[in-house]
């Protein structure tokens, strides 16, 4: 078949599939990342058409409607502490919990892939003095770091966007360093050093597109962390601040309800949880899709 | 291994005054000045202007620092606005109680996670393989203060079998090892111990996986022997790692305790991080975080000393 095609000198010339379109070829393989990417694409779906989807204004409560339970007529997971439908208030929710959960993992990665590929590709005396600084920040346990920084810095979600925000920067930081450090020994960084490119050029050509792959899917395995830290902060009363919609912050104030209402309480955890498994198992489906180069 | 041991001490020392300056930067990130908790708001200019010469917040932040450091190394670690105790006293007593719960987590979640890891990693891609990974992906997925939550409704409010919050009879003054007050251990233990399980036995497997598959594994086997022997074997080659993992759980589980003992009201550096930021007492804030960044410092060369020390494979370097 193959030497047909070879002997053949009038076939159409078939392009071999890029690198992405083999890493989506092979991700689509596998049912179980493709259920969480499905689930990932709905709730940003939910999270950009919130005020279509959501039956009730999530911010206006009714005294007389206090904590009914999952199943009442008219409000079909219930009300919160203020009478708040639920249902609206978890798919609002979805807009901000996102936002707290993916915007540090941006930020960092922009940051600290900077950094990493400073350290990494300039060598010497500029990866000791970079890295031994983000050494400093690994010496604090991540959830430590974040409470520290946004209870010193108050709640907000701006504050709780910076805290976490460094927490990310060392992890992708070293990650970067670490992957550019070993780009910049190959033999296609020295023959384009030695046929005359500059340094920016290197890096911009030969160096960017090998190592950010995995500081990319690097970046994904930390949504998941993020998430969970992120509703974290604001489940402590830091981060977003009432009475915006963010399932944490529901969390907290649901939590006088729990011997009353015990199933409405646990509901935002269930959509925190959701979220964060379904990353955790698009990232290992996105991983092993990419792991092996065809 | 005695020089190994000097040369990563050494190391740390740059680390620890890091750390060190990180935390003496926290109080200045603090919106408005420092005083602001210690003064009522209508004080005169004169009084404030008093205060700071008191508290040395007039002189440069240089000299701060090193008066700082120089009185922390000495073990003050200054005194609480809250409270008025010191608070090497306060954190002392979190410390301790949250060492408890942190140690027991960690040896629930090796257990457990060794467990899964080593089913996983002997009879891999069967059912019982993808059950332990669903298992582990749970445990690092699961947002372990919601967990608690629901173990609370389901343990404390329906089956009414253990207590929702507190650390017993006499709060935690009177912390005694019966049952009184172990029951209180048992449901925050449990949730923390969701995360190093799941991680622990993510890291068994590979390791198992790992070690079965090279070849002197087949030559034994080839030699004759036993299953157990072909067992032993495994355990020696994966301990060292596993129990790296472990120490370092450990650390995290200490630092990241604040949003468990928050859920179950457990008197831990948690829960006194979480009054000190709610009460704006920026020393207890400070002494505490300085305190367990330096513990999960020591906690990180305690474990490499102890890996190369178990590991042979491991460079000393």
């Amino acid at each position: 078949m193959l030497d047909a095609s070879y002997a053949d000198a009038n076939a159409p010339i078939t392009r071999s599939p890029g690198y992405w379109a083999t890493v989506w070829r092979r991700f689509r393989r596998d049912p179980v990342a493709v259920c969480a990417l499905v689930v990932i694409l709905l709730l940003v779906l939910v999270a950009i058409f919130a005020p279509l989807i959501a039956p009730h204004d999530p911010y206006r409560g009714m005294t007389l409607r206090r904590l009914r339970p999952p199943g009442t007529e008219g409000y079909p997971l219930g009300t919160d502490e203020l009478g708040r439908d639920m249902l609206s208030r978890l798919i609002f929710g979805a807009r901000l919990s996102l936002f707290m959960g993916v915007t540090p993992v941006l930020l960092a990665l922009i940051i600290g892939s900077a950094i990493g590929l400073t350290a990494g590709y300039v060598g010497g005396l500029v990866n000791t003095l970079l890295m031994r600084t983000i050494d400093v920040f690994f010496a604090f346990p991540s959830v430590l770091l974040a409470v520290a920084l946004s209870g010193a810095l108050g709640a907000g979600i701006a504050n709780g966007l910076i805290s976490l925000t460094v927490v990310f920067i060392p992890p992708i930081a070293r990650v970067a360093e670490s992957v550019t450090t070993s780009v910049r020994t190959r033999d296609y960084v020295e023959a384009a050093r030695a046929s005359g490119a500059g340094g920016f050029s290197i890096v911009r050509y030969h160096v960017l597109g090998n190592v950010l792959g995995p500081i990319f899917v690097y970046a994904m395995s930390l949504i998941a962390v993020s998430m969970i830290l992120a509703s974290g902060l604001s489940f402590l009363g830091l981060g977003v601040k009432p009475p915006e919609p963010e399932w944490g912050l529901m969390l907290n104030t649901l939590r006088t309800a729990i011997y009353t209402q015990p199933l409405l309480c646990a509901l935002p955890g269930v959509m925190i949880f959701l979220t964060s498994i379904s990353f955790n198992l698009l990232t290992d489906g996105l991983r092993s899709a990419m792991d092996i180069k065809a | 291994m005695l020089i190994f041991i000097c040369k990563r001490l050494v190391y740390t020392i740059p680390i620890m005054l890091g750390v060190a300056v990180v935390c003496f930067m926290l109080v200045h990130l603090a919106p408005g000045d420092p005083l602001v908790s210690v003064l009522p708001p209508d004080a005169s200019e004169n009084l404030k202007q008093q205060l700071m010469t008191l508290y040395g917040f007039d002189r440069p932040y240089w000299e701060q620092f090193f008066k700082w450091l120089g009185r922390t190394l000495q073990g003050d670690l200054g005194t609480s606005i809250r409270t008025n105790r010191p608070v090497v006293l306060e954190v002392t007593k979190a410390v301790h109680n949250t060492l408890m719960l942190a140690a027991l987590a960690t040896v629930i979640g090796f257990v457990l996670g060794t467990l899964f890891g080593f089913v996983a990693g002997y009879f891999r891609d069967s059912w019982i393989d993808k059950l332990a990974s669903a298992v582990s992906v749970v445990g690092v997925s699961v947002p372990h203060y919601w967990l608690g939550m629901v173990l609370v409704i389901v343990f404390a409010v329906t089956l009414g079998w253990l207590p929702p919050t507190g650390a017993g009879p006499g709060g935690s003054e009177a912390w005694k090892w019966n049952w009184a007050h172990v029951r209180h251990l048992i449901l925050p233990a449990v949730t923390m111990s969701m995360i190093p399980m799941g991680i622990i036995a993510r890291t068994v497997r590979a390791l198992v996986a790992e070690t079965l598959s090279q070849e002197f594994i087949a030559g034994l086997r080839a030699k004759g022997l036993s299953d157990f022997g072909i067992f032993r074997h495994v355990v020696k080659n994966a301990a060292p790692t596993a129990l790296a993992v472990m120490g370092i759980q450990l650390g995290y589980l200490l630092g990241g305790s604040i949003l468990i003992e928050t859920v179950f009201a457990w008197p831990g550096t948690g829960l006194l991080l979480n009054d000190a930021i709610f009460q704006r007492d920026l020393p207890v804030l400070q002494g505490t975080i300085l305190v367990l960044a330096m513990f999960f410092v020591i906690l990180n060369v305690a474990v490499d000393v102890l890996q190369t020390a178990l590991d042979p494979r491991v460079q000393r370097s």
